[in-house]
């Protein structure tokens, strides 16, 4: 019997922000992101007959998402003649000779590093949120996440300032014992 | 003046957003001298707000998600 099942209804609630995160990290760019986690929903109805419930729904919508990045950049890239290589060479007189030592990659950067880190640690609290009843996850996040006014959220989902604190005090609470042993 | 822990964490995560007010931080301060398990908490709540600032996260808003669902609806 299969492990998981595919509930195609609660795709954009437990994960789109998940896989929109995923996606804005490798592209960097929001709205083709956006597109790639609408066209990761449409591929996943469509080989949802392939799903053999091995893995979990997310990780098998990951795996597609995956696959529709290689295919954005197979695709930019085999845009021919439209490519076009830019380099910054330091036309200051003072500098000259000095700019093949500027473009080489510093080896102390620690940039990448720090960067997958990050990434790691948002797709970690993305998991957590998707853990979060669907009220809370939605008032943390445009508090936290969208810096919205506790006066628009509260006129927005028609509650009082004091549901609000308390809504985002048991998703906090959540999301620290949720996170706890990894990151704390 | 004496407030529960429950109300003093409220105000601790309350002031991770900048929104409490005087009072309440002062009320928080005495609670954080005496309590270690509010102590505690607020450490862990500071934390909280750090890797989230870190983290950089980014979110769809709920008419992308609406429309997402719409499409979705029509192609099963």
């Amino acid at each position: 019997m299969a492990a998981y099942k595919l509930n195609p209804d609660s795709w954009v609630d437990l994960y789109a922000d998940y896989l929109f995160n995923y996606a804005i990290a490798r592209v960097s760019d929001a709205e083709i992101a956006k597109d790639l986690v609408q066209e990761t929903f449409f591929a996943g109805l469509n080989s949802a007959k392939n799903y053999k419930g091995d893995a979990a729904e997310r990780t098998w919508l990951i795996a597609i998402l995956k696959r529709k990045v290689i295919d954005y950049y197979r695709k930019s890239n085999s845009k021919k003649g439209k490519a076009e290589v830019r380099m910054g060479y330091n036309t200051d007189a003072e500098s000259e000779g000095d700019w093949l030592e500027e473009q080489v990659a510093d080896p102390f950067s620690k940039d990448g590093d720090s960067r997958m880190e990050n990434e790691e640690l948002g797709l970690a609290i993305e998991e957590c949120i998707a853990k979060l009843p669907k009220k809370q996850s939605l008032v943390f996040k445009m508090k936290t996440i969208q810096g919205m006014s506790t006066e628009d959220i509260c006129n927005e989902l028609g509650i009082n300032p004091s549901n609000l604190w308390v809504m985002i005090h048991r998703a906090r609470t959540s999301l620290m014992g949720c996170m706890n042993q990894t990151w704390f | 003046m004496k407030i529960s822990l429950e109300k003093a964490k409220q105000i601790c995560t309350k002031s991770q957003y900048g929104e409490a007010t005087w009072w309440e931080l002062l009320q928080l301060n005495v609670y954080l001298f005496f309590s270690k398990e509010c102590s505690d908490f607020s450490t862990k709540n500071k934390k909280l707000t750090s890797l989230c600032e870190r983290a950089g996260l980014d979110t769809l808003s709920e008419d992308d998600k609406e429309n997402m669902k719409e499409l979705l609806k029509k192609r099963q």
